[in-house]
């Protein structure tokens, strides 16, 4: 059973070396002339201002969690579709009610405005 | 123990030079269609026909100095693009390319690893990938960086959410997670002569499925994360060198694999429609099938490339509004009808 994912090891291990060694290959091939100027950040040209590690919109934090919320849900309707055969109308009419509230909650974000972006 | 993973690092090894050899095809391809429907020529002078210009750019990548900026977070900035790779060339272990082929007597399934949950397996890699541009971003310590990971990170898990249930449709329907046997289930026909390939059972799905793939690959019209006249290079725009050109070969890596996905989940993977009454022997017939994969593939490619430079880039507002106010009620509005469908049916 478990046999079937060393393949998958492999790859993930494979693709891992096969990154590492690219990176070190560029590092040996490469010439090595650094100046202040090349070690600046790039903003087009200008002086950088500041440092890039401020504040951003809280939006995108808004739409991790939302992600979350929502992808859980996700999770829990692969078991479901599988065996939905088997599960026959009891089953459809479960999830009909697990969506519809869920529904309920996605109409309330988006009343919200949680989705809206300017 | 010892002889499957032999045998799997053989695998790896082949796959990834296929892979290498089909990307730089593809980098060749969309340069070449993009010259065509922009009425110019396109690289021509390396090689027949220009074939060998990308394999020369990788070498010329190769020769750039690595700047690393002295405000970036070295081991993090040496990392994102070694993620970024090692999940783009994971992800194709599980699609099957062919059915069973006779191979020194056994029965050999065309497919890297053979598992039980291989959608599961794709899904959950993929998503990995966000910590490759995100870490990219962050680390560079450069606005244009930051901002570009912060979108993509939103675009890809907003895409991912409607990705994961598009397939839901598809499973309700072949009933498993199984990528083979989700395959084998294409290979039936309705009324006797259309294939039922889930496109024909799943059109919706697949209509979304695709959208959500496109955003997935940060492709035109999906390409927020670079939008190179707000951001520069976005995520990449502090890398130089092969680690920039690992971002870039994880890219047409992933794009890859979304056209195999696609081709495997809804046109039917290797089925050729009608081949089995040709009378072939197994091993012609399996060949024949492998063949139809790759072809459908590339025509999947050539779509993606064809729209890329067709269509123009959507707004930061309109992609997020696409994505959660259109894709995730269509999808789940999909599951809903098909199980309803399906009931009726029964």
């Amino acid at each position: 059973m478990l046999e079937s994912y060393v393949p998958i090891f492999v790859m993930i291990a494979g693709g891992v070396i096969f990154g590492v060694v690219m990176v070190k290959l560029n590092e040996w091939f490469g010439p090595h002339r650094p100046n202040d100027e090349k070690l600046s950040t790039y903003e087009s040209g200008m002086e950088p201002i500041r440092s890039a590690r401020e504040r951003f919109s809280v939006k995108f934090y808004m739409v991790a969690m939302l992600f979350i919320l929502f992808d859980i849900e996700v999770v829990f309707l692969y078991p479901w579709a599988v065996s939905f055969k088997q599960l026959g109308l009891g089953g459809f009419v479960t999830m009909a009610v697990f969506i519809f509230v869920l529904f309920l909650g996605y109409f309330y974000v988006w009343r919200k405005g949680a989705l809206e972006w300017d | 123990m010892g002889s499957l993973l032999l045998i799997s690092v053989i695998k790896f090894v082949a796959y990834v030079s296929i892979v290498l050899v089909t990307v730089i095809m593809l980098v060749y391809a969309e340069r070449r269609v993009s010259a065509f429907i922009q009425n110019r020529l396109g690289p021509n002078r390396v090689g027949p026909w220009g074939l060998f210009q990308a394999l020369v750019d990788v070498v010329k990548l190769l020769l750039k100095e690595d700047i690393v900026p002295k405000n970036a977070y070295k081991p993090v900035h040496d990392l994102a693009p070694i993620i970024s790779i090692a999940v783009a060339l994971s992800t194709f272990a599980v699609i099957p390319f062919g059915n069973t082929i006779e191979l020194f007597g056994t029965q050999v399934k065309l497919m890297i690893a053979d598992v039980n949950v291989g959608i599961l397996y794709l899904l959950s890699i993929t998503s990995l990938g966000v910590y490759g541009v995100t870490l990219a971003g962050w680390s560079s310590n450069n606005k244009y960086s930051l901002l570009g990971g912060l979108r993509s990170s939103a675009q890809l898990i907003s895409y991912e959410l409607s990705m994961g249930l598009s397939i839901i449709g598809v499973l309700m329907v072949c009933g498993t997670l199984r990528l083979d046997q989700i395959v084998l289930h294409q290979t039936t026909y309705l009324w006797g002569w259309l294939p039922a390939w889930n496109i024909f059972l799943q059109p919706v799905a697949f209509f979304t499925f695709f959208i959500a793939a496109f955003a997935e690959t940060n492709r035109l019209p999906f390409d927020l994360p670079e939008a190179e006249p707000e951001l520069v290079g976005g995520y990449h725009t502090e890398y130089t060198g092969l680690k920039f050109g690992l971002f870039f070969l994880a890219e047409y890596a992933n794009m890859f694999t979304a056209g195999a996905v696609i081709t495997t989940l809804f046109l039917g993977g290797w089925h050729l429609p009608y081949a089995e009454y040709l009378g072939l022997s197994p091993t012609m017939l399996s060949i024949l099938q492998v063949l139809t994969f790759c072809v459908k593939l590339v025509l999947v490619e050539l779509f993606f490339i064809v729209v890329r430079w067709t269509i123009p880039r959507f707004r930061y507002d309109q992609l997020m509004n696409i994505g959660w106010k259109v894709m995730l009620p269509l999808t789940l509005a999909n599951v809903l009808v098909t199980g309803a469908v399906m009931l009726l049916i029964q």
